[in-house]
């Protein structure tokens, strides 16, 4: 299938700063598509491309088929979810709703029942007749999204929706926007710099970075997979760890890192030996524990004696610094049936940190500057360095 | 619960109103219960009041001029209001989409007149507006270029827009073609000074506007000027009912204008009172005019407030309606 809206080589300048640096994405029709990247990095001033409200410098925009680069916003048949919901104060929730339908001069009969539709979808029948002040954030939020929704765009922009709600109201919401855009079928292009909500909503993510777009993927590729160390520091957490390729056999190879050890990982690139590497270790693949592992849970491979400097106790899971050799590295362990039937870890405790090569992956594009995205130890405390 | 429904409430609400009340009572309701006291006696030739009480100054307000004196008083200042209005909008709307550095600046310059006297401002309009002033000789020379145009062109075109209306085969005139002491005139300079009144309320609610929602009415299909209309305007209605209000009342009463500039042409009620009160030494027969006026501006304001009233009422109980009984395809 062809791609629906085509964003071709788009560039955008504010003074010196480039805030979009030759863009091109292709969009499905029906597609969830996030563009994820942290502020500054052009992922709305794209997406007010994509509505109208600026113009490329160079580069150009295709919607099924057809060039509206130049069209302004209310002749595309594209709208836009503001983070600030953006209702008329003036008008009640209905006529909000039926705003575009009355631009576009519809019968009145007409525009009764699809505004009564959309207020049944999202069950707000009995506040149709408040105004956007008496109504509460959550409700501000989906009356927005059908009065956007009420004419049958053919994309639906939503920039930062969620950002002004509470952590359970977004939760909610989330799941409604699913619900929302599997009933409607529209295109969908959600932009947030929160990797959670794109992670969870969205068939692809872009994610972006100083203008560009690093990697295009699935959310599972894009965390799993990630191409580069901007992509990798930025969604979720992780470990870096540089070194050369000593040995490669097979579908592995063997890392050596200066002031850790060696390192098995996955070679899917087939890198030769001599090459010089960065791998990616997210802190939940590797395992913390008092014992050594059974040998047919690691085979002995990547295990390392360590000791913890830290431990940052997060409800959900426990964050544990770890030294070895001269480096540091964290790790998160899940707990069930609280500590009765683990080991309990403490401070300045010898364990073992260990992960299964397939679980590191080696990056392409590694940046220093992104290495700082990384979280790093707390300051050691006093009985550790005192040692 | 409110704090004026408490009795403590109620006291300090009291309390700390007392003294701007004692204020307009004194020096704006008794003021005004005078002047209305005045106009049910009659005058004394010294130009004072006449002790008994009596009608004859209401019945000497039976002066065919008045009428017509009042209604072209209420016509200009709706008038000047209205262009106030139209003018003040896409210049309030101007200013508040300005860099915000530059604002102040705007301000200072819409303010900066106030600092001349108001007299000499409109004097210059009139040389301005004079048969041998530059603002009449612009005006005198554009006429004479359409006269000039008009006698190149063929003889049937001529008798074509003769014919129409649109112009007349007779040589110019310099002496009818002048703006001075005429109503043109008096609307012209009475906007030019209330247009600050108008501009400041106007502006200072534009200012607090957000304006994504012009963008998320463009989003949705709406062109500027329907977005303008539709959404600016209803959200800053507040600044123009106020700006109506700032407006409209000095141009009610407005008296230096058209002195200067309306000459006999444009008399008001402002220099019908004006002449009462000072040429003919009739006071009770000023206050009666004076009376009269306010009348005329308070009814139909009374009216409308009442009816904006149920107006809001009608719609409170729809909106009662609909959430109570949710009726499938009500009015939107």
């Amino acid at each position: 299938m062809s791609d629906f809206l085509v964003i071709d080589k788009v560039s955008k300048q504010f003074g010196a700063l480039t805030a979009v640096d030759s863009v091109s994405l292709g969009i499905k029709k029906g597609e969830f598509f996030s563009l994820l990247g942290p502020s500054g990095c052009g992922k709305t001033t794209l997406l007010r491309m994509l509505g109208g409200f600026e113009t490329p410098d160079s580069g150009r925009i295709y919607l099924d088929g057809k060039d509206i680069t130049d069209l302004p916003p209310n002749q595309r048949r594209v709208h836009t979810i503001f983070q600030n919901y953006a209702l008329f104060p003036t008008m009640t929730v209905r006529e909000n709703i039926a705003f575009p339908l009355r631009i576009a001069k519809l019968p009145k009969a007409k525009i009764d029942e699809s505004v009564d539709a959309m207020l049944e979808m999202i069950q707000m029948k009995a506040h149709a007749y408040k105004y956007p002040s008496q109504i509460s954030g959550g409700q501000k939020q989906r009356v927005a999204i059908v009065r956007a929704l009420v004419d049958n765009p053919q994309v639906l922009l939503l920039d930062e929706p969620l950002a002004a709600l509470d952590l359970k109201l977004r939760q909610h919401m989330l799941m409604e926007l699913d619900i929302i855009h599997d009933q409607v079928g529209i295109t969908f292009i959600y932009v947030t710099h929160d990797q959670g909500e794109a992670m969870s909503l969205s068939d692809r993510i872009a994610v972006m970075n100083r203008g560009r777009v690093e990697q295009l993927d699935q959310p599972a590729k894009i965390y799993e997979a990630p191409i580069s160390s901007f992509v990798a520091a930025f969604i979720g957490d992780t470990n870096f760890f540089a070194g050369e390729i000593v040995s490669a056999e097979g579908d592995y190879c063997t890392i050596r890192c200066e002031g850790f050890g060696d390192i098995q990982a996955f070679n899917d690139r087939k890198l030769a030996v001599g090459q010089s590497v960065h791998l990616s270790v997210r802190p939940e693949k590797i395992h913390v524990t008092t014992s050594a592992p059974p040998p047919e849970k690691g085979a002995g491979v990547n295990v390392y004696s360590s000791t913890v400097t830290d431990i940052i106790y997060q409800g959900v899971y426990t964050k544990f610094w770890i030294k070895s050799g001269e480096r540091s590295v964290s790790a998160l362990k899940p707990h069930s049936r609280f500590l009765l039937d683990q080991e309990p870890i403490t401070w300045n405790d010898k364990v073992f940190m260990w992960w299964h090569p397939d679980d590191g992956y080696m990056i392409e594009n590694f940046s220093e500057s992104d290495a700082g995205l990384v979280q790093t130890p707390p300051d050691a405390p006093k009985e550790v360095s005192g040692k | 619960m409110k704090p004026s429904n408490t009795r403590k409430g109620f006291f300090a609400e009291g309390v700390l109103t007392a003294p701007s009340f004692l204020w307009l009572a004194l020096f704006f309701a008794v003021p005004t219960l005078i002047v209305v006291s005045f106009t049910f006696h009659g005058h004394t030739p010294n130009g004072g009041v006449a002790e008994s009480w009596s009608l004859v100054t209401w019945r000497a307000l039976a002066d065919p001029d008045y009428p017509s004196i009042i209604w072209r008083t209420l016509r200009i200042s709706v008038e000047v209001t209205l262009w106030c209005i139209l003018l003040s909008l896409p210049c309030a709307y101007a200013i508040a989409r300005m860099d915000k550095r530059r604002r102040p600046l705007i301000a200072a310059a819409i303010m900066l007149p106030f600092w001349t006297s108001f007299v000499v401002r409109v004097f210059a309009w009139r040389t301005m507006l004079h048969p041998d002033g530059w603002l009449q000789s612009c005006y005198l020379s554009y006429l004479r270029c359409c006269e000039w145009l008009f006698n190149c062109l063929p003889a049937f075109l001529q008798h074509a827009l003769t014919g129409l209306g649109l112009a007349s085969p007779e040589p110019l005139d310099p002496a009818l073609a002048t703006a001075l002491d005429s109503e043109v005139a008096v609307v012209l300079v009475s906007v030019y000074s209330f247009l600050p009144f108008a501009l400041m309320p106007i502006y200072s609610a534009a200012e607090k506007f957000d304006f994504s929602l012009m963008e998320a009415a463009r989003d949705l299909g709406a062109n500027s000027f329907y977005a303008f209309r539709k959404i600016f305007v209803p959200c800053i209605r507040q600044g123009i009912v106020s700006a109506v209000l700032m407006v409209f009342i000095p141009a009610i009463g407005s008296y230096v204008i058209p002195q200067m500039l309306g000459g006999t042409n444009c008399v008001l009620i402002g220099n019908k009172i004006f002449m009462r009160a000072i040429q003919n030494r009739n006071i009770p027969h000023a206050s009666a005019l004076a009376t009269l006026m306010a009348v005329s501006v308070l009814v139909p304001m009374a009216l409308t407030v009442w009816w904006r009233a149920r107006q809001k009422a009608r719609d409170k109980k729809k909106a009662d309606i609909g959430m109570a009984a949710q009726i499938p395809g009500a009015t939107v």
